[in-house]
């Protein structure tokens, strides 16, 4: 789709932006201390930092990547929702009041609590650094994605600008500015997200056979049955002749067929489909959409150059009903349960996309229509992470089962999150802001599913980019929404991001250099150390996010899930409920978590087909998601390693 | 890690455990029954998406509750003393 951007949506944008980063700067005159700069003196008011737990939390894959794969898939993007927020059950019950306790700074006080060990600083900080890197692609990725449509810049320049203003605010204020701007978009997120919920009630669902810019999809029956005859193909309508299938196309899964107009020279993409089981069934022709890379890097849109302003060649605008139950085509307002039931028996058209590589190296992928029932959208197994579940092997069960375990331990074991029980003055703060923490997120994540569908029935959903769905549904409200929304969800990565760079730079001033290579900083030199760290962690963070541009951001956050759980939740859990563990088994413990849930990653299906463009069944794991075993392993690690090593001295029940 | 409040976590810890092991078993085992309708014309999927989400809320509002009586007590358990 061609963005352009809106000037009122670049006002709004900017002025929002602006008040992020003066705040920060007039906040930045308290934090020059190393207690100021990592935990904000501990003095952040319970509520504040627990609706600073919901921005530092809903980051972009929570707003941007759930959003677009509900739009796209249905129910699937909400497992995700369900999975998040089970894992804030364990920060709450397990986590939150003993590691206010036994921590100051980063998860590795809390871990080293009983040690006083180098080792447990390296490991942890090793660990805090992996998983923050591995968490800011798709953070990083989001906000390239929300800078396109709203200023109309490239990915790229909207992954630097990003880069560029959350290295500002880490560096100018630290904790204090990060816990402020974080509570903002945290507030901010959630109300308008009801906003839009509501919105989406109030405009109901409606039939149609095309998007918002009025493109209507044709369909063609077709009688004949091998496409020789180019009038029985056309069903009668002279003057076009259908494309041989070779150069790529007979390789296709789906059958498509191209026709090209003998009179203007335009060639069509359709997907054939038989209109029932029989051999003498009719064909259905539904009309697909083509976005062409050329081997010179040229980019064409259904066979044409793509065009830079309105009324030029783009991908249609896509988010469609065919059918609502009773056979009515508008149903008019309606109420937060009415909205499922509606859908459920109504038939919605989601597309689909198959990749075909021509043979002078140019790919054209096919976007290609998809009639679904509402009962299949609102039920689990449409996304290719879920379609598992309804598949005779049981790795690919179990797979779903291991990310939804990774979801369930992530969040208690990422550091971003567990630095913010250091923000609040004592352990009933740290309770207190985990529940209001809880009742935002999970509030937010109810209207998640709503953003979705509304998303999937709103004709604005660009085909190419399932992230965009969400800013895409509030530019369709109207131009005010969608400049708030989208300098929100801008806020909602500078918020996640902040606090990432801000754990990551922790682990580097405080834990490695500080406790390990055991540099005697004063305390002003140790918040200057951890301003660099943060511009490093920065760049890399921008090169990342230009790198993986493609991917979903929701996608790769259940990746730093898994390695999250694997590599901390076994020490962090077990340093509170068994005496006997030792620093030789927590720093096993850690290191074999993080590199077999990395390796596991790194060896999967996913990663093959998706990072290096491989073929995923010749993937050396049998299933993607490691968490099933290699959470187990940590803990087994520590385990087998703390009895293997002579007993701690001292514990601290 | 014996106080009231940590032997309360652990309890509502374990309650939603089960309730969320039982959505993922569920989806694992028999998907199928995903999409039966159960309540007020919704089906097993839908609510049982929200009674999680609502569930995790509403546990988590009783440990405060359970945790702030706790700290009551305590408090004039040490006023007493």
């Amino acid at each position: 789709m061609i963005y352009e951007s809106s000037p009122l949506a670049v006002l709004i944008f900017c002025l929002f932006v602006s008040f992020t980063l003066g705040l920060s700067f007039w906040l930045g005159r308290k934090a020059k201390s190393s207690e100021g700069y990592f935990a904000a003196h501990g003095q952040i008011p319970w509520f504040v930092n627990g609706v600073a737990f919901a921005g530092d939390y809903l980051s972009a894959a929570s707003f941007l990547g759930i959003c677009g794969m509900i739009a796209f898939y249905g129910y699937d993007g909400f497992l995700y929702s369900i999975g998040y927020l089970a894992g804030w059950i364990v920060a709450l019950f397990v986590v939150a009041e003993p590691m206010k306790k036994l921590g100051r700074f980063t998860f590795a006080d809390a871990l080293d609590s009983r040690f006083n060990s180098s080792g447990i600083k390296l490991a942890a900080g090793i660990s805090t650094l992996v998983v923050s890197v591995f968490y800011l692609i798709p953070q990083m990725v989001g906000a390239g994605a929300l800078v396109t449509p709203l200023l109309g810049f490239d990915h790229w320049q909207g992954v630097v600008m990003v880069g560029a203003v959350v290295i500002l605010i880490v560096v100018t204020a630290g904790m204090v500015s990060t816990t402020w701007v974080q509570f903002l978009k945290g507030a901010m997120l959630v109300v308008f997200s009801a906003v839009l919920t509501w919105m989406i009630l109030q405009r109901g669902l409606r039939v149609s056979d095309g998007g918002a810019d009025g493109h209507r999809f044709a369909s063609l029956r077709v009688t004949h049955a091998d496409f020789t005859d180019s009038d029985s193909v056309l069903g009668g309508v002279q003057d076009v002749e259908q494309l041989t299938g070779d150069d790529g196309w007979e390789k296709a899964k789906e059958k498509f067929v191209r026709l090209r107009n003998r009179v203007t020279g335009e060639v069509s993409v359709w997907l054939a489909r038989r209109n029932g089981d029989s051999e003498q069934a009719d064909w259905l022709l539904s009309e697909a959409q083509t976005l062409t890379k050329t081997a010179d890097g040229k980019t064409l849109v259904n066979g044409k150059p793509k065009g830079k302003k309105k009324g030029e060649p783009e991908l249609h605008p896509v988010g469609y009903l065919t059918e609502l139950p009773g056979g009515v085509q508008e149903t008019g307002p309606l109420s937060f349960l009415g909205f499922f039931r509606t859908l459920q028996d109504s038939r919605v058209v989601l597309w689909r996309n198959e990749k075909l590589v021509h043979g002078d190296g140019s790919q054209t992928t096919v976007f290609y229509q998809q009639v679904t029932s509402g009962s299949q959208v609102l039920r689990p197994g449409e996304h290719p992470t879920f379609r598992g579940i309804r598949s005779s092997k049981p790795t690919d069960r179990i797979n779903f089962v291991s990310l939804m375990l990774a979801l369930f331990c992530g969040t208690a074991s990422l550091p971003h999150i567990l630095i913010r029980y250091y923000t609040v003055k004592d352990a009933g703060s740290a309770r207190k802001s985990t529940i209001v923490g809880i009742a935002s997120i999970g509030f937010f994540y109810v209207l998640t599913f709503y953003l979705g569908l509304g998303a999937m029935t709103s004709g604005q959903l660009d085909v190419s980019d399932e992230n965009m769905s969400a800013p895409l549904l509030a530019r369709g409200m109207n131009t005010w929404l969608f400049a708030a929304i989208s300098a929100i969800a801008f806020t909602t990565v500078l918020g996640t991001v902040s606090g990432l760079i801000l754990a990551a730079a922790g682990a580097v001033a405080h834990d490695l250099l500080g406790s390990v290579l055991k540099l005697q900083m004063s305390d002003t030199e140790k918040v200057r150390v951890a301003k660099m760290s943060s511009v490093l962690i920065g760049a890399v963070a921008i090169v990342l996010g230009i790198l993986f541009q493609k991917m979903n951001p929701t996608f790769l956050v259940g990746w730093a899930f898994s390695v999250a759980a694997s590599a901390n939740l076994p020490s962090l859990v077990m340093i509170l409920f068994w005496p006997r563990v030792t620093k030789q088994g927590i720093v096993a413990a850690i290191l074999v978590g993080m590199v077999s849930s990395l390796t596991w990653i790194l060896l999967s299906g996913e990663a093959y087909s998706k990072v290096y463009g491989l073929d995923a069944a010749t993937a050396i794991v049998p299933f993607s998601q490691p968490g099933i075993l290699t959470i187990p392993l940590g803990f087994l690690t520590l385990v087998v390693v703390s009895l293997l090593t002579p007993k701690p001295v001292s514990s601290v029940q | 890690m014996k106080s009231g409040s940590s032997r309360y976590g652990l309890v509502l810890f374990a309650v939603y455990l089960l309730f969320y092991g039982g959505f993922v078993a569920l989806n694992a085992i028999a998907p199928e029954s995903m999409e039966v309708t159960i309540l007020l014309g919704l089906n097993v999927a839908v609510v049982y998406g929200f009674a999680l989400i609502f569930g995790a809320v509403l546990l988590s509002a009783v440990y405060g509750f359970l945790c702030g009586d706790a700290s009551r007590s305590r408090n004039v358990e040490g006023v007493r003393q």
